[in-house]
């Protein structure tokens, strides 16, 4: 188990990631399944980044859990920012054509659909993200 | 990340090798919006891409808006397995013109 407490910026970014393919090459997970990890990383740490303190810098704790046996990869993201649920943004319509679409707003989806398991909760001020993905 | 620009005889070739993120991909947008200003197709070569987030859809979403906008095409090609499942994920498989 290991925790990083950063500042939630774009800056910090390649320290979360950097730290979780670490992780994951350490049991030889195969990139069809680290890759999608990241990118849900990814994702969750840039909104905690640009949205979370509504535009002003605060910290961020990631927790990296990579168990061999059985396979599993858990992620931990905390903040105390705004008080927000992501999972409950509607997911965006995957359907349009490129002239329909909105720039932005699949990052969460992605998340949504690359992981096994995601939850949100709310508790002593933090905004508490957990994802899952069987290795 | 890396981009190459390779001129053809009607249309700009570009070359991408690494990561497209939140980091990297301002600059592959910067890339495609200034290939436009030159001519009205651009080729965007993903075969030494194996990593694309949202950030980098956007890039893309805004090239092929701008191809639209110019009357011209942007033709995405050798497009690897991870990106082509954020591609299906995204519907962008069907948004993009791919090669």
């Amino acid at each position: 188990m290991k925790e990083l407490n950063l500042t939630a910026c774009d800056e910090t970014l390649y320290t979360v990631l950097d730290e979780i393919k670490a992780h994951l090459k350490s049991l030889d997970c195969p990139e069809e399944i680290m890759t999608p990890i990241l990118i849900s990383a990814e994702e969750i740490y840039v909104n905690i980044a640009h949205y979370a303190y509504g535009g002003k810098q605060g910290m961020a704790k990631v927790n990296i859990d990579v168990c061999p046996d059985p396979g599993i990869c858990r992620l931990v993201f905390r903040d105390k920012g705004i008080p927000y649920n992501p999972l409950e943004k509607e997911d965006p319509d995957t359907t349009l054509s490129a002239e329909e679409r909105k720039i932005g707003g699949l990052g969460i989806y992605f998340v949504k659909e690359m992981m096994d398991k995601v939850e949100y909760e709310y508790k002593d001020g933090c905004n508490i993200l957990t994802i899952e993905k069987m290795l | 990340m890396t981009v190459e620009e390779i001129k053809g005889e009607n249309s700009i070739q570009l070359s991408v090798e690494g990561q497209v993120d939140t980091i990297t991909a301002p600059e592959l947008q910067q890339h495609i919006l200034t290939a436009f200003q030159k001519t009205k197709s651009v080729i965007l070569d993903l075969g030494q891409v194996g990593y694309m987030s949202s950030a980098g859809l956007r890039a893309l979403l805004l090239g092929q808006k701008t191809a639209t906008s110019k009357g011209g095409t942007m033709k995405v090609i050798n497009v690897q397995p991870a990106v082509m499942q954020v591609f299906n994920l995204s519907g962008f498989a069907k948004v993009l013109t791919l090669g």
